[in-house]
């Protein structure tokens, strides 16, 4: 029997090993070094905010994988010797393959700050970073307060699960608003108020200069580099993006870059060794994707993808429209299409914003300034539905068609406030278009009598 | 490896756990209208019933809306679960403990040892229940009974648990509405109606308590001869009643649950619901979501339902008469009539609905109904003599014991701290799992899950209080459609990513399922979602 070992039991891997036992009889071993079972990373931060504990982040129940029969081992790999086809764990045991993917996911970055390996100072990745940040900051006592580096997702996360034990948090930001590089500019607006209704010490465009020990070796302080300013803390959270967790791969003659280099079928330089999810790295980017994709969604649909590939049907890895979402303290993101920052803007893209007047609700809809195509639309407290967008970006809807279906689109629990009309206003006035909201359809919805 | 929770229990008086000063307050001055109960109960007579009593529940209400402004005013609108598995209350911790012991301590005294509470039967009543005669005396004239202080109590914490329901959920309209909407039917339809009601009662005019929401078979009672009796001789009015708790079951629950799912009752209007989405709100991550839970939910909700139509139709049999002048329906028709409605019901599930049913589904549906038509079969070739075997007097006191006392109200609310706050909904209610029933196979109800933008993180699992494990669903992109989803909502609403939403749409296209998720190749997902 074809013995297939996963390494990484995230997302990526664990997909991976589903998809594989519906379609095939193979061997299936996970190894991963971080936990026996599955958990889901995005929920670390709720197990330390007390919603949930460790277990209920454990998508399947531990009989799960027996049943399954995908073989689960609890070691960390040291070396993968593609030649012999063999991997080395830790312990010294030789664990031979005839198909390996690689999951590795991702480590926090490190720039090579001053004190950046001090007692204290941790990212937020894993099982372990959670365990660590129980140890440096459990209470605001230990903690009196705290220092986030980096203004991204895990970073703005982190500042909310310090906040819910009441720890003081200064969250110092590069950029001179929150995320720029990414949303829009009245979005980032939008989110800088939350983070201060938040009581949470926003600096923006500032930079860490160096972090400060104490005789023991734990972080006392940090300077900010643009200012001088000395900040007195007792943890430090680094969430400056994440990087590949490759190190263990240097020697093994697996091509490299700042990922493992993988092509459109997700194999590596050698064919039966491939990677998947925030360790892969394509040559070439995948439309306006980037070349790693850490987000949650593309390790499941690549794991989709390889189970393919490797039970005979072989697959190109060709993800859909783009979409995301995430949560900013109290206000959800969705994204569905392509919306860019000033920043990144391409040159064809025009937008429309519209901000609620009080409450702390928005969109952004991208479209071409010359065809008036639909490209993409981010929304701010407002749920959309994820089918009818992906359908609309297929079908290369205009911006007009989709504001006047807009109602088709809302996916907020039933009797909240609907914003369609507002939002039309705007759009009219803004661009002189004279179109009207639609009634909700449930035909057009699932597409029903077509 | 469970380091987190270890450090997290060693954590003692720290936020989010910790209790501030306003909330360390208004805890005290709550325990202080408890007092007052406490008080009476030990017989502590005291002069001004009527003042002691009103202090007595606004201190109570009091209280409870103190400590939720004191525990949500300075904080943002959103999701508050904050702490939720640290503290010793909400995560079967010392207090958990303490206070389901107290509740369940409460039921069986409430049902089994009234006296205690102060219940006398000639004469006049003391302790407890005296404390409550100024205010029964006041709404339907007669003395205070313990169920009277057992629904002002209860209506008591609908109120005010309900007030601290919509603040932590002022953000979200659904939760707002909805907890209006059980506030409102407690308070009318089970408390105040009822005792109105009870004032109309008067010479030759007598009509049952009645709770109009209260529907058969939760109101288990509500054909048993004395109460049927007593509507036939109240006139037009108690003929009309017994109708409308007739129709209640046969044709408007059926209606409403077609066209919204089985919420409209369990989470919009039953006084079980209402206590279990106000009081018991920081119970529900308590529920189990293990496959194993699930399959004795299954195997235990539908035993109630079928002992529930055995006793009722015993005790209905047992009265049924050939005087013709008081009861029309003779005890051969009425029997054949149960036997038809069952048959017509067992047949068109298992010719319409049978892809839908699980293997266990159908064992067990096929099995209970050749019981009950055996045991129907049986009664026409023996004779007269007991329907079923047993005596109808024996079925009902053994249901009324076993379902009506120990399952709703010892276990079913005494429990809250220890198995969450819908125990009884999810494995004892028959009139839940009638609902359900239809709510699976024949409603425009579905919890939609939104594409691919599930991350599992699992807060919607958690927070379910009927134990279903809504995430296994979610992250296969499938909607959720379930017979014990009672649709408070709070799965959409504790949800990160804005996956989940409750609606009524067509009936088409409402059970999906997929391999591959929304969002990868098109073309993938054409081939593995076909192909199953």
């Amino acid at each position: 029997m074809e013995k297939i070992i996963i390494i990484g039991n995230g997302i990526a891997g664990v997909t991976a090993a589903r998809h594989i036992r519906k379609l095939s009889d193979k061997e299936i071993t996970i190894i991963s070094a971080e936990t026996d079972y599955f958990f889901s990373r995005t929920a670390l931060m709720y197990v330390y905010m007390g919603h949930m504990k460790f277990e209920h982040t454990q998508p399947y129940e531990n009989w799960f994988w027996k049943k399954n029969r995908i073989d689960l081992i609890n070691g960390y790999v040291e070396k993968v010797n593609p030649k012999e086809q063999s991997l080395q764990l830790q312990n010294g045991q030789q664990i031979p393959y005839d198909q390996l993917i690689l999951a590795t996911g991702s480590k926090p970055n490190k720039f090579g700050w001053p004190g950046q390996d001090l007692k204290g100072v941790q990212g937020l990745v894993s099982k372990q970073d959670l365990d660590a940040l129980e140890e440096n900051a459990p209470n605001n006592k230990v903690c009196k307060r705290a220092v986030v580096v980096g203004g991204g997702l895990i970073g703005i996360e982190l500042c909310e699960m310090l906040r819910s034990r009441e720890i003081p948090v200064t969250f110092i930001v590069r950029e001179d608003s929150f995320w720029n590089g990414v949303l829009p500019n009245g979005e980032s607006q939008l989110i800088n108020e939350h983070i201060k209704e938040h009581h949470i010490d926003l600096r923006l465009g500032m930079n860490l200069g160096e972090i400060h020990g104490d005789e023991s070796g734990r972080v006392k302080a940090i300077t900010i580099k643009e200012t001088g300013e000395v900040i007195e803390c007792q943890m430090v959270g680094l969430t400056a993006g994440v990087t590949p967790n490759i190190d263990f791969l240097e020697d093994s003659g697996i091509e490299l870059g700042r990922g493992i280099k993988v092509n459109r079928y997700l194999e590596t330089n050698f064919p039966n060794i491939y990677a998947i999810g925030d360790c892969a790295e394509q040559h070439e980017a995948i439309g306006n994707r980037r070349p790693i994709e850490a987000v949650w969604y593309t390790g499941r649909m690549m794991g989709e993808t390889v189970a393919q590939t490797i039970c005979g049907n072989k697959t190109k890895y060709n993800p859909g429209h783009w979409f995301n979402s995430a949560k900013f303290l109290d206000i959800e993101y969705q994204t569905y299409g392509w919306v860019f920052s000033e920043r990144n803007k391409k040159e064809y893209e025009k937008h429309f914003h519209w901000r609620h007047p009080e409450e702390k609700v928005c969109i952004t809809m991208a479209y071409h300034a010359d065809t008036d195509k639909f490209l993409g639309l981010n929304t701010f407290g407002i749920r959309m539905r994820h089918e009818v967008f992906d359908r609309w970006l297929t079908e290369e809807r205009s911006a007009d068609y989709v504001l006047e279906h807009l109602e088709d689109a809302n996916f907020d629990p039933e009797f909240y406030k609907a914003y369609e009309n507002p939002i039309v206003a705007k759009y009219n006035s803004d661009t002189g278009s004279r179109i009207q909201t639609k009634k909700k359809s449930w035909k057009r919805i699932l597409s029903l009598g077509a | 490896m469970s380091n987190t929770i270890d450090r997290s229990m060693a954590l003692t008086g720290e936020p989010p756990k910790a209790l501030n000063l306003n909330q360390k307050l208004a805890t005290l001055f709550g325990m202080g209208g408890m007092g007052i109960l406490i008080l009476a109960l030990f017989n502590i007579n005291f002069q001004n019933r009527g003042l002691w009593l009103t202090l007595s529940l606004l201190a109570i209400s009091g209280g409870i809306i103190w400590f939720t402004f004191a525990s949500y005013i300075h904080k943002q609108p959103g999701i508050k679960n904050d702490g939720v598995m640290f503290k010793s209350i909400s995560s079967r911790g010392f207090w958990g403990w303490i206070a389901g012991i107290a509740l369940t301590g409460f039921y069986i005294v409430l049902y089994f040892y009234p006296q205690y509470l102060g219940l006398t039967k000639d004469g006049d009543n003391t302790g407890l229940i005296a404390l409550f005669d100024p205010l029964s005396k006041l709404l339907s004239g007669n003395p205070a009974s313990q169920w009277f202080v057992y629904g002002t109590l209860y209506t008591v914490a609908i109120l005010a648990f309900g007030i601290k329901f919509l603040y932590k959920y002022r953000h979200n309209a659904y939760e707002r509405l909805r907890t209006i909407s059980v506030m409102f039917f407690q308070t009318a339809f089970a408390f105040l109606i009822p005792e109105l009601m009870a004032r109309l009662n008067g010479e030759g005019f007598s009509l049952p308590y009645y709770d109009l929401k209260n529907i058969w078979p939760l109101n288990y009672y509500n054909f048993e001869r004395y109460r049927v009796n007593s509507f036939i001789d109240a006139g037009d009015i108690g003929l009309a009643l017994l109708i409308f708790g007739i129709l209640s079951i046969f044709v408007i629950t059926p209606i409403l649950t077609y066209k919204y799912g089985k919420r409209w009752y369990c989470s919009w209007v039953c006084g079980c619901g209402g206590l279990a989405e106000t009081a018991g709100d920081s119970f529900r991550q308590l529920s189990d979501k293990s496959l194993f839970a699930w399959r004795v939910e299954r195997w235990v909700v539908h035993s109630v339902v079928v002992f529930v139509t055995l006793m009722t139709t015993a005790v209905i049999y047992s009265y049924l008469g050939n005087d013709t002048s008081k009861y029309w329906l003779t005890k051969t028709t009425f029997l054949i009539g149960v036997a038809t409605i069952l048959t017509a019901i067992f047949a068109w599930v298992m010719i319409y609905k049978r892809e839908q049913l699980k293997k266990d589904a159908i064992y067990g549906a096929v099995g209970y109904f050749v019981i009950i038509i055996a045991l129907i079969g049986i009664h026409f070739f023996s004779g007269d003599g007991n329907v079923f075997l047993f005596k109808s007097e024996t079925l009902r006191k053994t249901y009324s014991f076993l379902i009506g006392s120990i399952f709703s109200g010892v276990i079913g609310t005494g429990f809250y701290p220890i198995f969450g706050n819908r125990v009884w909904c999810r494995f004892g209610c028959p009139m839940a799992a009638i609902l359900g029933f239809q709510q699976r196979l024949f409603s425009k109800f579905r919890i939609t899950t939104n594409g691919g933008q599930c991350i599992s993180c699992g807060n919607c699992s958690t927070y379910c209080e009927m134990g279903i494990d809504v995430r296994a669903y979610a992250q296969k992109g499938q909607n959720i459609v379930r017979s014990s989803c009672v649709g408070c909502g709070i799965c959409s609403a504790v949800c990160p990513r804005g996956v989940l939403k409750l609606e009524n749409g067509p009936t088409k296209g409402r059970i999906n399922s997929q391999d591959v998720l929304l969002g990868n190749d098109v073309d993938l997902m054409q081939l593995v979602n076909e192909n199953k």
